[in-house]
């Protein structure tokens, strides 16, 4: 059933701890951030944080490093490359899942809430656990397969025109933020595979070199994996990388269909 | 509750794919274009009805036209409608249990009620 209650540890309390902003900052900007520490045994809270963004890098990032660092050395979360590519500080910012590192600090008005990534378990604070939707990622094999031998002392080739039909599928950093936004993954995450599961197959699907597109589409013909997108765009809306994993998704459908008519 | 040794892509794997769902995407789709035009003959057709009491209803179904596109629309709502449903169901029931039984129901539900919708079309439209 999809939970209309929710289980007790998850209610949220909003009242957590505040960090005033230090002594003649002039130019402050207050940070909401969800805390969860599944040891203490107590429910997540919201802290807030008031940071001197005149000290401080642009980025949503920068304001979370400048937390840890000077004011509460256990906020946990994930970072990693800090220029938009490893994907690792996906979470979900003012209301919508984003990169922490290529979000401005100056682009959201009035308080920033910052909660994990939606709709995962918590390891800790900002850290989502996100085991299932990497298992979905491995499950489409996102690999070349090919029955063809490799020309010998030569790659695959493949024309342009064929190689740009991977603009748009090949650039993803796995980040979740799309899959964590779509509703129908809310709902059914143990077996729709998600807007990022489902543009990374179809990166495979339409790469002129692999020749199991097929097998492919066996696999993903399925009422749960693939038929649980609804067209809603959430993915699309909110991918970083300005990727459309809906329109994936739809061509999937049409080759489905197109391969039956 | 005993510990879940199954890998995680053992589990996202699971039974494996059903190998269907595009027949049930395209039939919704089909339905949905059959209905725009029967919606619109119903829409026109009723508006255009003399009255609205049993008498004018009766004569207008009694026509050959009216009850072949009456029955048309009919069967392409409900099973449009049965298909939608199923859709919904898989969607908000997370369990195995009363989702089966609930997609059990609406089958049943769509079938008695377009086989009532025919048989009530046929009764009029063939009574001499
Ligand atoms: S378009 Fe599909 S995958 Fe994207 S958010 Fe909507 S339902 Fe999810
Ligand atoms: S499609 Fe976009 S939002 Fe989704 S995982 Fe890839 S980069 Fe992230
Ligand atoms: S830190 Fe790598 S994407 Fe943000």
């Amino acid at each position: 059933m999809a939970e209309f209650s929710l289980p007790a540890n998850s209610i949220v309390n909003t009242k957590g701890q505040h960090f005033p902003a230090p002594e003649g900052a002039t130019n402050t900007k207050r940070f909401k951030i969800y805390r969860f520490d599944p040891d203490s045994g107590e429910n997540p809270r919201v802290d807030t944080f008031d940071v001197d963004v005149e000290n401080c890098g642009p980025m949503i990032l920068d304001a979370i490093i400048k937390i840890k660092s000077d004011i509460d050395s256990t906020l946990t979360f994930r970072r990693s490359c800090r220029e938009g590519i490893c994907g690792s500080c996906a979470m979900n910012i003012d209301g919508a899942n984003g990169l922490a590192c290529t979000t401005s600090i100056a682009d959201i008005e009035g308080d920033i809430t910052i909660y994990p990534l939606p709709h995962q378990p918590i390891i800790k604070d900002l850290v989502s656990d996100l085991t299932n939707f990497y298992a979905q990622y491995a499950s489409i094999e996102p690999w070349l397969k090919s029955d063809t031998p490799t020309p010998a002392g030569k790659e695959r080739l493949q024309s342009p025109e064929d190689r740009e039909k991977l603009d748009g599928a090949y650039e993803c950093i796995l980040c979740a933020c799309c899959s964590t936004s779509c509703p129908s993954y809310w709902w059914n995450p143990d077996r729709y595979l998600g807007p990022a599961a489902l543009l990374a197959s179809y990166r495979w699907l339409v790469d002129s070199r692999d020749d199991a597109t097929g097998e492919r589409l066996d696999e993903l013909e399925d009422p749960f994996k693939l038929y649980r997108c609804h067209t809603i765009m959430n993915c699309a809306q909110v991918c970083p990388k300005g990727l459309n994993p809906a329109k994936a998704i739809a061509e999937t459908k049409k080759m489905l269909v197109k391969r039956r008519l | 509750m005993s510990i879940n040794f199954r890998t995680p892509l053992s589990r996202v794997k699971g039974l494996g794919s059903a190998k269907e769902g595009t027949e049930h995407f395209w039939l919704q789709r089909l339905t949905a274009i059959a209905l725009i035009p029967l919606v619109l003959w119903l829409a026109f057709s009723v508006a255009s009805l003399p009255s609205m009491d049993y008498l004018a209803i009766r004569e207008w179904l009694s026509q050959p036209f009216s009850a072949i596109v009456m029955i048309l629309f009919m069967t392409a709502g409900f099973y449009h409608s049965r298909l939608g449903l199923q859709v919904v169901i898989e969607d908000y029931i997370g369990s195995h249990g009363p989702r089966t039984a609930a997609i059990i129901a609406v089958n049943f539900i769509a079938v008695a009620m377009g086989v009532t919708g025919v048989f009530s079309v046929l009764r009029i439209a063939l009574a001499a």
